[in-house]
C-alpha cells in the first residue's frame, strides 16, 4: 500500500494504539465498578448510560474505527515486514531486543480473537437485546448488565481463557504505548526513560486491573 | 582449533542455494573470521574447488563492506565490530559455525555470502547529501555548531553502510540506516536548509525499495558494529512528521 | 627521451596558481555536456574530482572496485586532514605548511604543487563543513585541532578517530548527487584492466566486471585514474584487500611514466605482525603519538624476557625504560616524522630491545597521559582506536601500553604528472596517491586526505578542463574501433594465458614470498647488495608465478582468483622497478633509507648534488630495462637543508 508512507503508517498505528489505550482505561474503571455492589446498581447504571447517551453512543463508532484503523494497519505493515525477507534465515537470529516487541503481531491476534468472543458476549447480546432486564427498584427497566458479567465469571474455564487473555494484552501493551512514543519522533534524553518505565506500569496496572474483576468474582461473590 | 563451517553456497543470484558443510582444521585462535575463510578458500582452491564468495575490503572495521550472519546474529557474536574485526578466539574448539549472506529482498545473493547493497547506495542519492556545489562556500567557522550536535552528528555519521541493521532486523528495515543520514544533516545547520525535503525523498525511496516496516524491536542498535543509537530512528520519525504536517 | 615538462606557471611561488587559473582554457556550458570523461576510483580524488567535474556539467563516468563509492580505502584514515587556516593562531600559514610539506618531503617533491597544495588546503575544510561533515568543534563551537608528526603548530582537523572516513562520506554524498542528477554514471564492481589509446591520446579503459567477469570498453575524452597507491607489493600493508597497483601499472606500461617508485612510507604506529597467516595490518592513528610515550626496555635481558611472556612491561621500572624517540630527538620527541620514528623502532628491534612475542615491536604508552589528563579525556581523544585495539590483541592499552610496530602504509611514488595532474600520455591524468606529485620521500601526517581532496576538488576539475577545451569539437568514440578492439584483445590474452598456466601454487602463496622479498630488501632500510638480491629474487619469483600459478575456476563469471592473480602479475612487475629505482638512488632520503648513506648518528643522509631529482621511469617493452628519465627539482623558495628534528 503506498498510499502512506511506511513513517506515516507508524504514526497511523501509533496514535490509534494510543486512543485506545485510553479506551482501555475508561472501560477498566467502568468494569471496576461491579465489585462496588455486586454490579447491581452503579454498574448498572454506568452501563445503561454508556449505552444509551447520544455522545457516547456516537463515540462508539469513533471507537470502532479505532480499533478497525489499529488492525488493519497492524496487518499492512506486517505482511509487507514478511515480504521485505522471503528467505528466512536457517540460523534463528539471537540478537539482544526488546522480547515483546517481536511478538507484537501475535499478542495482537491473541487480543483480537479474545475481543471478538467478548463482544459476541457482551456487546453483541447487548446490542440484540438478549439481555434479562432488572425488574425491580430504581433501575427496573434497563438491562442488567452486571449479572450477564457475574454469571460469566462463575465459570472457571471462561475465567481461565479471560485471564490469559489479558496477560497478552500486558505484553502487547508493555511495548506499545513507549514504542508509539518512538514511532512519532517523542524522545528526549530526559523523558524517554520515564516513558519506558510508564509503559510497563500502565501495561501491569491494566492487566492486573482487568484481572481483578474475574478473580474476584470467581472466588468471593 | 577444528571447526565445522556450515556454509550458504549459491552459484549466481537466480540460482537455487545450499548449505554445504566443510570441515577446517588447526585454526588458531589469534586468526580473525575471514583470515579463517582465506584459509578454507586457499584449501578449496588445492583441491580444485570454487571458493567461498564474500565481500570484504578494508578489514580493519570500517569500509563496511563485509558482511556475514554467523550463527543468528550480523558480524558474529561480539558487540559493536564488523566480521573482519571478528577472532577466532571467541568460538571454541569443535564448534559448527552457521554463516549465511544477508536476507533482506533489496539485498539480493549475488553470488554465495555476497549481496547486493546497492539499495542503500540508491537511498542516499536519493536525498542523502547536502546540495552545494565544489567552491564558493562561506569559512568553516563562519556558523558555529553547538558542541553536542555536532558530536551527535558525528555518532550518526559514523554509520558504515554494511547494512547488519537490515541483517538484523526482523523486518528488514533500513530505518537506522536511513535516520543515521537524516539525523547527521538534521543536526547540522549546513544540513537544515533541505532538510524536509531530504527526509521525505530517503523515505520514500527506502519505501519504493522494499524493506520492511519499523517496529522499534531495536535488533538494529544492537548489532550496529558503530552503535548507532535508535534516537536517530526517533529523530527521523519526528523530522517526517514535521515535514509532512508543515 | 620523453619530454619532461612540468608546466610550472610562471610567477612568483604564491601567484602561480592563481595566475594559471587566470589564463587557463574553459569549456562553456553548452559544450560541457558533449564531453565524456572517465573517473577510474571513487576516493578522495577520483569522488571529489568526479562529483565536481559532474558539477560543472561534464558527463562523467565512475568506476569503483568495490560494491559502492562509499567503500573506497580512503575511508580508513583515521587522524586528520591538515589546513592553514590558523585558527588555533599559533603562527600557521600557508607557507609554513608549504614548507613543512617540502621539508616533511625530504626536499623531494615539486616546490609549485606543494605550494598550491597548502594554498586549496583552507578551501577544502570550508567546502567539508559545507557539506556536512562533522568535525570536532570547540565548546564555543568552532573548529578543534589537533597537532600531528613533523609540524609545530596545530592545523590538523578532525572527525574522531575517522576522519577520512567522513571526508570520504562527504565526497560520496556529492558524488551521490551528482548520479541522482544524471550527470554521473557510477559503475561498481568494475576493475580497469587497461588503458585504450587513440592516436597517442588516453580515449578509454577496459574493465572488468567483477560479478559478470565479462571485460567491457568504455570511452571518454579524458581519463582521470585515482585508484591509490600499491603498498600492497608488500603482501602486508594497511592498505585494503582489493588496493593494487594495476591501474597506474597499465598506465605505464601504455607509455606513462612511473616516478619514484621506491619512495614508499611506512607507518610507525601499527599493531605488530602475529601469525603467517596474517591477511592484512592495521594502523594506529598517528594521533596517538600526541598523548602516548614510545618506549622499549633499556636492558636487553629485560626485552627478553617479555618476548617469552615472563616479564610484563607495566612492572619495569621508570629508569629501565628508553624513550629512544624523547632521547634522540628532543625536539619534536614522540613527533618526529613517520620515516624517522619508523626507522627508530627497527633500530631498537634490530639492537633486541623489541617486545612481544616476535620482538618486533615497541611499547606506545598512555600511563603518564592518563596521570596527567585522567581517563576520561584519553577516552574521549583516542576510545575507538583503544577498542579497536583491544579487538584485535586482546589487551587493554588502558591499562597495559599498546604494542606497535611499522608497517606499509602509503606510497609516495606514483604515476608521474606535470603540474596540472596529467601524465605523460595526453589526456590521462592521475590524482590522489595513484600519482607521484606533493609528498617527495615522505609524506607528513594527515597530508593524505588534503592531497586527495585538493586534487579532486579544487585542482583537477581547473586542469582538466584547461586540457578539454580544444576537444570540444571531437566526437564521442566509437568502442568498436580497432583500438578497442586490440586492447580488449590484448586484456583477453592476459587472461588466458593465466588460465593456461594450470600450475600448482595459489596466488595467495606467491603473493606472500613476494611480500617478504619486498619487505627484507625495500622496505624500510636498503642496501646495494640487498637490492640486488631482491631484483633477481622477483624475476625468479615472476617466473614461478607465470609456470606454476594455479588459477581456478572459469572466465566466465565472479572469479576471485582470477582477480588476484591479474594484479599479482602487475605486483610481480612493480616490485621489481621499486628495487631497481632504490638501487639507483644512492642517497638516502625520507621514506628511502639506503644503509649505505647514514650519518655516525644514523640519520638519512641526503645527496642533493646528485640525487636531487625526480627518477621517471619510461616502460621500453617487456624484455628491456626501463629507462630513467629524470626531472631536476628547483627550490627557489625553500632553503634545502638537512632535516633536523633533534632542535626546532
Amino acid at each position: 500500500m503506498k498510499l502512506y508512507s511506511s513513517l506515516t503508517k507508524k504514526y497511523i498505528m501509533s496514535l490509534a494504539g494510543l486512543f485506545l489505550l485510553t479506551f482501555l482505561l475508561v472501560h477498566l474503571t467502568i468494569n471496576l465498578l461491579i465489585l462496588v455492589d455486586d454490579g447491581r446498581s452503579l454498574f448498572n447504571t454506568v452501563a445503561h448510560f454508556m449505552g444509551t447517551n447520544v455522545f457516547i453512543q456516537t463515540f462508539q463508532w469513533v471507537l470502532f474505527g479505532g480499533f478497525a484503523i489499529h488492525i488493519l494497519f497492524g496487518f499492512i505493515l506486517q505482511i509487507a515486514n514478511w515480504m521485505a525477507r522471503p528467505k528466512r534465515y536457517d540460523k534463528k537470529a539471537i540478537s539482544e531486543t526488546s522480547f515483546f516487541s517481536k511478538f507484537m503481531i501475535h499478542t495482537g491476534i491473541i487480543i483480537l480473537v479474545f475481543l471478538g468472543i467478548h463482544l459476541a458476549d457482551f456487546f453483541v447480546k447487548k446490542i440484540g437485546g438478549t439481555v434479562p432486564e432488572i425488574h425491580s427498584g430504581d433501575l427496573a427497566g434497563i438491562e442488567d448488565m452486571g449479572i450477564l458479567v457475574l454469571e460469566k465469571f462463575k465459570m472457571g474455564g471462561y475465567v481461565l481463557f479471560y485471564v490469559l487473555s489479558l496477560l497478552f494484552l500486558g505484553f502487547h501493551l508493555d511495548h506499545a504505548f513507549q514504542s508509539s512514543f518512538q514511532s512519532l519522533g517523542l524522545n528526549h534524553d530526559k523523558y524517554t526513560p520515564f516513558i519506558k518505565s510508564l509503559s510497563r506500569i500502565l501495561a501491569i496496572v491494566i492487566t492486573l486491573g482487568y484481572i481483578t474483576i474475574p478473580v474476584c468474582i470467581y472466588f468471593f461473590k | 582449533m577444528d571447526l565445522k563451517l556450515k556454509i550458504w553456497r549459491q552459484a549466481a543470484q537466480d540460482a537455487p542455494g545450499k548449505f554445504v558443510m566443510y570441515p577446517i582444521q588447526n585454526i588458531s585462535s589469534e586468526a580473525s573470521f575471514l583470515e579463517m575463510l582465506d584459509i578454507l578458500n586457499e584449501q578449496l582452491v588445492a583441491k580444485g574447488e570454487d571458493p567461498v564468495a564474500f565481500d570484504h575490503d578494508c578489514r580493519e572495521g570500517i569500509c563496511g563492506m563485509c558482511s556475514l550472519f554467523i550463527n543468528g546474529k550480523p558480524h558474529g557474536p561480539d558487540a559493536a565490530i564488523t566480521t573482519c574485526q571478528l577472532h577466532m578466539r571467541r568460538f571454541n574448539d569443535g564448534d559448527t559455525i552457521v554463516i549465511e549472506p544477508w536476507r533482506a529482498k533489496p539485498f539480493p545473493v549475488i553470488k554465495d555470502l555476497m549481496v547486493d547493497r546497492t539499495a542503500f547506495d540508491e537511498i542516499i542519492q536519493a536525498g542523502g547529501f547536502v546540495s552545494v556545489n565544489t567552491g564558493g562556500v562561506p569559512d568553516a567557522n563562519a556558523i558555529p555548531i553547538k558542541k553536542r550536535n555536532a558530536d551527535l552528528a558525528m555518532d550518526a555519521a559514523s554509520c558504515i553502510g554494511c547494512g547488519a541493521c537490515v541483517a538484523a532486523c526482523k523486518n528488514a528495515s533500513a530505518m537506522l540506516f536511513v535516520s543515521a543520514k537524516v539525523s547527521q544533516f538534521a543536526l547540522l545547520p549546513q544540513g537544515k536548509v533541505e532538510a524536509k525535503e531530504r527526509v521525505q525523498k530517503m523515505v520514500a525511496k527506502m519505501d519504493d525499495l522494499g524493506f520492511g516496516n519499523c517496529t522499534n524491536t531495536y535488533a538494529c542498535e544492537a548489532e550496529c558494529p558503530k552503535e548507532i543509537s535508535v534516537t536517530n530512528i526517533a529523530r527521523m520519525n519526528r523530522e517526517f512528521l514535521c515535514a509532512k504536517v508543515s | 627521451m620523453t619530454n619532461l615538462d612540468s608546466k610550472i606557471p610562471e610567477g612568483p611561488l604564491a601567484q602561480k596558481w592563481t595566475n594559471y587559473k587566470a589564463k587557463q582554457n574553459l569549456v562553456n556550458p553548452a559544450n560541457k555536456r558533449k564531453i565524456d570523461v572517465i573517473v577510474v576510483g571513487t576516493g578522495l580524488a577520483g569522488g571529489a574530482a568526479a562529483a565536481s567535474l559532474g558539477e560543472l556539467g561534464f558527463n562523467v563516468k565512475v568506476f569503483c572496485i568495490q560494491d559502492s563509492p562509499r567503500r573506497a580505502h580512503s575511508i580508513a584514515a583515521q587522524g586528520g586532514i591538515n589546513a592553514a587556516k590558523n585558527y588555533p593562531n599559533d603562527g600557521d600559514s600557508i607557507y609554513r605548511l608549504f614548507y613543512d610539506t617540502v621539508k616533511g618531503g625530504d626536499y623531494r617533491a615539486r616546490e609549485a604543487n606543494v605550494y598550491r597544495l597548502a594554498e586549496v588546503s583552507n578551501e577544502i575544510i570550508d567546502q567539508c563543513v559545507a557539506q556536512g561533515v562533522p568535525f570536532a568543534r570547540e565548546y564555543g563551537g568552532l573548529l578543534d585541532n589537533r597537532s600531528f608528526g613533523g609540524a609545530l603548530v596545530s592545523r590538523t582537523f578532525y572527525a574522531r578517530g575517522q576522519t577520512g572516513q567522513q571526508l570520504l562520506l562527504g565526497a560520496y554524498s556529492s558524488l551521490s548527487k551528482e548520479i541522482s542528477k544524471g550527470s554521473v554514471k557510477l559503475y561498481t564492481r568494475r576493475e580497469m584492466l587497461d588503458l585504450v589509446k587513440v592516436d597517442g591520446r588516453a580515449r578509454g579503459i577496459i574493465v572488468r566486471n567483477l560479478v559478470t567477469g565479462e571485460l567491457e570498453r568504455h570511452a571518454a575524452h579524458a581519463v582521470l585514474i585515482a585508484t591509490g597507491g600499491y603498498g600492497n607489493v608488500f603482501f602486508l600493508s594497511t592498505n585494503a584487500m582489493t588496493s593494487n597497483g594495476s591501474a597506474a601499472w597499465r598506465a605505464f606500461k601504455r607509455g606513462a611514466l612511473f616516478a619514484d617508485p621506491s619512495f614508499v612510507q611506512i607507518h610507525p604506529t601499527c599493531i605488530p605482525v602475529h601469525g603467517d597467516y596474517q591477511s592484512k595490518l592495521t594502523l594506529m592513528s598517528e594521533s596517538l603519538r600526541n598523548d602516548g610515550r614510545i618506549w622499549v626496555p633499556k636492558k636487553k635481558e629485560d626485552a627478553e624476557k617479555i618476548q617469552k611472556g615472563e616479564l610484563k612491561p607495566t612492572v619495569i621500572a621508570e629508569e629501565d625504560r628508553d624513550y629512544y624517540l624523547e632521547r634522540r630527538y628532543p625536539a619534536f620527541g614522540n613527533l618526529v616524522p613517520r620515516d624517522v620514528a619508523s626507522r627508530a623502532a627497527k633500530e631498537r628491534c634490530d639492537a633486541g630491545h623489541g617486545v612481544g612475542s616476535t620482538g618486533l615491536a615497541v611499547y606506545l604508552d598512555f600511563k603518564d597521559a592518563i596521570k596527567r589528563l585522567g581517563k576520561n579525556v584519553i577516552e574521549a581523544r583516542y576510545g575507538n582506536l583503544f577498542q579497536m585495539y583491544e579487538k584485535i590483541v586482546d589487551e587493554n592499552p588502558y591499562e597495559t601500553p599498546m604494542m606497535i610496530y611499522p608497517a606499509i602504509h602509503y606510497t609516495m611514488g606514483g604515476v608521474w604528472v606535470d603540474y596540472e595532474l596529467q601524465s605523460t600520455i595526453p589526456g590521462l591524468f592521475v590524482g590522489g596517491e595513484a600519482n607521484f606529485s606533493d609528498h617527495g620521500a615522505n609524506r607528513l601526517g594527515a597530508s593524505a586526505l588534503m592531497q586527495g581532496l585538493s586534487d579532486g576538488y579544487f585542482v583537477l576539475p581547473y586542469t582538466m578542463q584547461n586540457n578539454l577545451a580544444d576537444q570540444i569539437n571531437v566526437p564521442r568514440f566509437d568502442t568498436n574501433s580497432p583500438e578497442f578492439e586490440k586492447t580488449e584483445k590484448e586484456v583477453q590474452e592476459r587472461i588466458d594465458k593465466l588460465f593456461a598456466v594450470k600450475g600448482k601454487k595459489t596466488v595467495d602463496s606467491i603473493h606472500r614470498r613476494l611480500g617478504l622479498i619486498m619487505w627484507d630488501h625495500v622496505g624500510m632500510s636498503r642496501n646495494a647488495e640487498g637490492l640486488k638480491k631482491a631484483i633477481k629474487e622477483i624475476k625468479e619469483l615472476r617466473k614461478e608465478f607465470w609456470t606454476d600459478v594455479k588459477v581456478p575456476g572459469e572466465k566466465t563469471g565472479m572469479n576471485v582468483e582470477l582477480e588476484k592473480a591479474l594484479r599479482l602479475a602487475d605486483f610481480l612487475e612493480l616490485g621489481e622497478l621499486m628495487a631497481m629505482d632504490a638501487l639507483d638512488r644512492n642517497e638516502s632520503c625520507g621514506g628511502h633509507f639506503r644503509e649505505e648513506y647514514q650519518t655516525e648518528e644514523g640519520e638519512a643522509m641526503r645527496d642533493d648534488k646528485n640525487f636531487m631529482f625526480v627518477s621517471a621511469w619510461e616502460y621500453q617493452g617487456d624484455d628491456k630495462e626501463p629507462k630513467l628519465n629524470k626531472e631536476p627539482l628547483v627550490y627557489e623558495n625553500i632553503e634545502v637543508k638537512q632535516r633536523n628534528y633533534k632542535t626546532a
